[in-house]
């Protein structure tokens, strides 16, 4: 169809600014000329600033709003329950930045050292980085183009002294935009273990997933798995079962089968998350009894296990 | 006072609601699908433009997914939803020859195409065009309130759910609306509070009241709560029209309350 292509090559594609695809997109004369296949030096700092950092985790969701933030919060702070496990949450979610929030570091502020810009910490082994802490006022509207928004999170990743680290999460905005593609392209030397996607069951949300888990196989990102979430809710009073999201075609079980992607788990809709997350806890210290944080624990080690799988992977390439 | 541009394809459209949220997944394609229903149960002539480039859900929640666009001497024509022709949708859903591929755009390709849809698409005579919006304020977003900003009249609904992380975001939305000199037509908040089917026990599953309170604050019209309603979900999901089918239900009477208030608000931007 006719002025919406749909396969974007890619600005250091040999095709760039010469495909079909290219017909009517504004950037297509700079592409063409090439000054978009230079690569940029900062994807070498960040390979070097990364050495300290032994995995990284994307989170990703087709939808907003099925819970990707809270997911990632209780990610980090479920790896950062064993002391000696050095944790880092990163939120690249330049215009919605609400892992301030959920982590209970609203009014925090980020201060410049020797070695760049520090991490806010809410536990001696869990430091979080956000836009959020830069902006004056919670109600400061964050109206920033695409190339800002790059700038950002090259200056995240490559200025942020995160030290030794052994999981960094990086919280992205929903669907597949510029941050997503940004921070592929700078984590590209220094690999990324792999995505954590989100959903909920319903199959406008499902849509979305599989929009995601195309990007992913686009751009060579290994999926670790899907999670379902609001899978369900019980009623605090007679104890039975609804489902306030219907997974009218089968859910992200269904899904995962067809498309052969691990399902990590679901976590069913429990009023205390949205409770906690407003309160800026952790809901595994708030409620450690629920079926929720027993869903969440078991998703943790599910993805734990992968990125140690992936390292001895790793390890047994580079021995002789 | 900013020049009026050129109408061209907005030129029968009587009144433009954007709405608009400070972040996804709260239900804004979901209440702009149902504003929709409702006005044209109201009688009203409606059009959907569905600008979510990465995410497009509102021609599943229509039905209408697959439908092909034609090309006529002004521009694309609307899919009619209806028999009656009586609500039609434009949207990037349409466009993609495979619903599972990712659109992975840089921002201006994406600002073109918007700009594209609000000038090309051949809407005729309206008296709404409702248009969906991307979530927050990414760039999308503001190419397109940038785009339609020189039409008039032009007003903002903004969805929220009651959860105060959602709340910080709807700050943000409405302070993106003051500085664009966005009017606001009122904030609706969704999921508020789900009544169990079994024993009738009303539940907070996202906490409450927070909407209601923002508004307050911010000076704008609260408009209603929408509750969490299984039929409503299911009902999107198969591509039926909630507003004709389940007229009992709680979900029904706080959307037809609020397309009641959105077309008796709208009258007072004209002036």
């Amino acid at each position: 169809m006719e002025g919406a292509p749909h396969g974007c090559p890619g600005a250091d594609s040999a095709q760039a600014g010469r495909g079909a695809s290219c017909q009517g997109c504004p950037n297509q004369k700079l592409c063409a000329s090439g000054a978009g296949a230079a690569p940029d030096p900062a994807v070498e700092e960040i390979r070097e600033k990364m050495k300290t950092v032994r995995h990284r985790i994307l989170v990703l969701s087709g939808k907003g709003g099925v819970g990707k933030s809270t997911f990632s919060a209780h990610l980090a702070h479920g790896l950062a329950e064993d002391g000696d496990t050095q944790v880092a949450l990163l939120d690249i979610d330049i215009c919605g930045p609400s892992i301030p929030k959920i982590m209970g570091l609203e009014g925090e502020q980020v201060h410049q050292s020797g070695s760049g810009w520090s991490p806010v910490y809410v536990e001696d082994n869990l430091g979080v980085m956000s836009v959020g802490f830069l902006l004056s006022s919670p109600d400061d509207a964050v109206i920033w183009r695409g190339p800002k928004k790059n700038g950002m999170i090259k200056q995240f990743l490559r200025d942020v002294d995160w030290g030794d680290v052994d999981y960094l999460v990086i919280d992205t905005p929903p669907g597949t935009s510029d941050e997503h593609l940004s921070v592929v392209q700078y984590l590209a030397a220094a690999h990324i273990d792999g995505a954590v996607i989100l959903t909920t069951p319903q199959e406008v949300a499902l849509q979305d997933v599989r929009k995601e888990i195309s990007f992913c196989h686009k751009v060579k990102l290994p999926i670790i798995g899907v999670v379902e979430n609001m899978s369900g809710f019980i009623c605090p009073k007679c104890k039975r079962e609804s489902q306030i999201f219907p997974p009218t075609t089968g859910g992200a079980e269904a899904m995962c089968q067809a498309l052969k992607i691990p399902l990590l788990g679901k976590v069913p809709l429990d009023p205390h998350i949205g409770k906690s997350c407003d309160k800026g806890q952790s809901f595994f210290v708030e409620a450690p009894d629920s079926p929720a944080t027993a869903a969440y624990k078991s998703i943790i080690q599910r993805i734990r296990e992968f990125c140690n799988s992936r390292q001895s992977h790793d390890e047994n390439l580079i021995s002789p | 006072m900013e020049a009026a541009a050129e109408p061209g394809n907005l030129a029968g459209v009587r009144h433009i609601i954007l709405v608009l949220s400070g972040k996804g997944g709260v239900g804004k394609s979901t209440i702009s699908t149902e504003l929709a229903l409702a006005l044209r149960h109201q009688g009203k002539k409606v059009g959907i433009l569905d600008v979510d480039l990465c995410g497009p859900s509102i021609p599943h929640m229509l039905h209408a997914q697959g439908k092909a666009v034609h090309q006529c001497d002004s521009g694309w024509v609307p899919v009619f939803v209806d028999q009656e022709q009586s609500i039609s949708l434009m949207s990037v859903g349409f466009l993609l020859e495979n619903p599972d591929e990712a659109v992975v755009w840089r921002g201006p390709k994406k600002h073109a195409l918007i700009k594209q849809f609000v000038s090309d698409v051949a809407w005729g005579e309206l008296d709404y065009l409702v248009v969906d919006t991307p979530p927050g304020t990414s760039d999308e977003h503001m190419a397109t309130v940038e785009a339609l900003r020189p039409y008039k009249p032009l007003g903002a609904l903004v969805v929220t759910t009651p959860q105060a992380v959602s709340i910080g975001d709807v700050r943000r939305e409405l302070t993106f609306c003051k500085k664009t000199g966005l009017q606001v037509i009122g904030v609706i908040e969704n999921m508020s509070g789900f009544a169990c089917p079994h024993c009738a026990e009303c539940t907070n599953v996202f906490s409450s009241g927070g909407g209601e309170e923002l508004a307050r604050l911010a000076g704008v019209p609260f408009l209603g709560s929408v509750p969490l309603d299984p039929q409503l979900t299911r009902s999107l999901e198969e591509g039926r029209d909630f507003i004709q089918e389940f007229p009992k239900s709680t979900a029904y009477s706080a959307l037809t309350s609020i397309a009641h208030k959105v077309l008796h608000q709208m009258p007072a931007l004209c002036s």
